[in-house]
């Protein structure tokens, strides 16, 4: 008569059918509750029937499968694709096998982690790198075993790169994983190029539009593209009357501008310093002209004594050597 | 160029994984949000269906004027906060004149729209108008009976939908192992006409009934309403087979030479490859080694003895 499902907790009774519908609600209630509860025992009897186990709470039933199938919430969980090396060694027939986490490490006679800290054949514990006929002259053996070591770790990187990349093709990140695609490089290049924004855009299309004698206003527009933000001026003319607020902008504005104009121009008009200098030379010159007609009388002072005694002696001179002279003579 | 995000704390890297499809599914989430415009009846119908799935629903009280779930263009935000919130079923409600104490009640497959189903309530009933002992309140997140009464269910499509929608919404919790202390409430829908169910929420009582099966008993303690079922979508074919898949029913490899018999049962056929009687086993053809070492075993048998013949003709 009645089918239970276990799984849901559910029972359905398909046959069951008001013969005439009760007159009042109260009467519809009660008979609704009245049949549920049959079914409700129903399932009951199912349920108490199934094998239990104590527990503290209570007895606790293992519940069969449902057998109503509803809808799933999301998608089934896609496999993940093989990565490269498992595909290779499924290929080679590698097998995995399990390695101890811990190996004993001989440059320190001590059991040692196999990767990570503190691991075996550490950097730190290794002293001396004996030399091969390999190695090139002039090169740190030190240097180079961290270099390949960054190397080999900077591969795997990229293989992990590349297999995550593979796998988000089928669906299959794991999913704290997010790959984020960054623009793709343009082959033969380093850097990747920038993308540019639709805003950007916007605004180049706008300064190439102002190379036109209308500024873009008669230009054909391309589909989608959008007019030019302000290709109107915006001019404010602010009222002359004067007033509050508003109405004293307007003697602020030409105020401001005045007092720019005065303080551009204002050292033109006096500067104290120029003037003073100007002044200190006029002075000077005056004060060496006036000096100067007196320095020439003292100097013809002392220089016609000069002038004089050689004069005298010139004039002592000739004489005497005139008389030398004539002496001679 | 790609780059790897990865969360750089546990506690989303947790939230994360919570949110990752899984194989088995262990129960659906329910977002309850409104229209533009609602009722004082659908307030509280909404505020109760959030009392009863308080551990698994996420209440939105604010308006939302682009929320039309049967256009085309009104489920996007509805899909935007599925995605947001992790529930794939919805209650969403609305009144207008045309429809009064509007319920849609609905499904999400994948963050998508999966099915609708529009009912109308009518004669509600909250749940503090039922006066019955607080002792036997159910708890939040018991697992609940669920019953449904009535031919409707079967004959009617638009009931069959809203019973596997009702069941979907009501049923709680997936689970395996169920405590027997634990069972406390029950649904009863009843479909009383061909286009309407009483629905209605009971706390059960458990009585001794001299047997180890205990009489159960159902006090009302609501809420309680009629449905009136006015507009429904199903999901298309492959859409429903896409989420019907289950783990265990992955398309199986089909079985060769096993046929049924109505009255013999199981009937598997065997071929027997023809014995060839010319052949036998030889030593130096052991299968079980690889192919090249097995052919080169060969050649240096059939080699080995010509060389020793060479070296006795030149003594």
């Amino acid at each position: 008569m009645e089918t239970v499902d276990l799984g849901h907790l559910m029972a359905f009774d398909p046959t069951h059918q008001f013969s005439s519908l009760p007159s009042s609600r109260e009467e519809l209630v009660e008979s609704c509750l009245q049949k549920g509860r049959e079914l409700v025992q129903a399932v009951a009897n199912a349920l108490f029937s199934l094998p239990s186990t104590e527990d503290l709470d209570g007895p606790i039933v293992k519940l069969p499968p449902p057998t109503t199938k509803l809808p799933r919430e999301k998608h089934l969980p896609k496999p993940k694709p093989p990565t490269k090396w498992e595909t290779f060694a499924k290929m080679k027939g590698i097998k995995k096998h399990k390695k101890d986490k811990v190996v004993w490490d001989e440059q320190t006679s001590a059991w040692k982690r196999r990767y990570g800290y503190d691991r075996v054949n550490d950097d730190q514990d290794i002293p001396i790198i004996e030399a091969k006929s390999t190695d090139e002259p002039g090169e740190d053996p030190f240097a180079k075993r961290r270099a390949d070591k960054r190397k080999r770790v900077d591969k795997q990187e990229k293989n992990r790169v590349q297999n995550l990349k593979e796998a988000a093709k089928f669906g299959a990140l794991p999913s704290h994983v997010q790959l984020a695609a960054t623009a793709l490089p343009i082959t033969g290049t380093q850097a990747a190029p920038k993308k540019v924004s639709k805003n950007e855009l916007g605004d180049v299309a706008g300064i190439a539009a102002t190379a036109t004698a209308s500024g873009g206003k008669f230009d054909k527009k391309l589909e989608g593209e959008k007019k030019p933000k302000h290709d109107h001026k915006h001019r404010k003319f602010l009222p002359v009357a004067e007033g509050k607020g508003l109405g004293s902008k307007e003697k602020e504005q030409t105020d401001r501008v005045l007092n720019k104009l005065i303080s551009k121009n204002s050292h033109e008009i006096l500067n104290i310093d120029k003037a003073i200098t100007m002044y200190n030379v006029k002075k000077e010159k005056k004060r060496r002209n006036q000096r100067g007609d007196s320095a020439t009388s003292t100097s013809s002072k002392l220089k016609p004594k000069k002038n004089l005694q050689k004069k005298s002696s010139n004039k002592k001179g000739p004489s005497s050597s005139k008389k030398a002279k004539s002496k001679s003579k | 160029m790609m780059k790897i995000k990865t969360p750089k704390k546990g506690k989303i890297k947790r939230a994360l994984e919570k949110r990752a499809p899984k194989l088995v599914e262990t129960g659906k989430k329910t977002l309850i949000l409104q229209g533009t415009k609602t009722s004082g009846v659908l307030n509280s119908v909404l505020t109760e269906i959030y009392h009863l799935k308080k551990d698994s629903a996420v209440r939105y009280t604010r308006k939302n004027d682009n929320i039309r779930p049967f256009e085309n263009g009104g489920v996007t935000s509805l899909e935007f906060f599925s995605q947001k919130t992790d529930c794939s079923i919805f209650v969403f409600g609305s009144h207008t004149k045309k429809r009064p104490n509007n319920l849609v009640i609905g499904r999400m497959y994948d963050y998508h729209i999966y099915d609708l189903v529009e009912v109308g309530v009518e004669n509600f009933k909250s749940m503090e108008s039922f006066s019955y002992d607080k002792k036997i309140a159910p708890i939040i997140g018991s697992k609940p009976f669920i019953v449904f009464v009535g031919e409707g269910f079967e004959n009617v499509e638009e009931l069959k939908h809203l019973k596997e929608v009702l069941l979907d919404l009501l049923r709680g919790e997936v689970v395996e192992n169920l405590n027997l202390a634990g069972i406390d409430r029950a649904y009863v829908c009843t479909a009383v006409s061909s286009n309407r169910v009483f629905f209605t929420h009971c706390a059960l009582r458990l009585k001794k009934s001299g047997t180890v099966i205990p009489r159960m008993e159902l006090v009302e303690v609501g809420p309680s309403m009629d449905l009136v079922i006015r507009r429904h979508s199903l999901p298309n074919d492959s859409l429903r087979k896409e989420a019907m898949k289950t783990s265990i029913d992955k398309p199986k490899k089909k079985e060769k030479n096993v046929s049924k018999d109505a009255i013999q049962g199981k009937i598997g056929k065997i071929y027997v490859p023809d014995q060839k009687m010319g052949d036998m086993n030889l030593p130096n053809e052991a299968k079980g080694v690889k192919r090249e070492r097995r052919e080169a075993k060969l050649n240096r048998d059939r080699n080995g003895p010509a060389a020793k013949k060479q070296k006795e003709n030149s003594e």
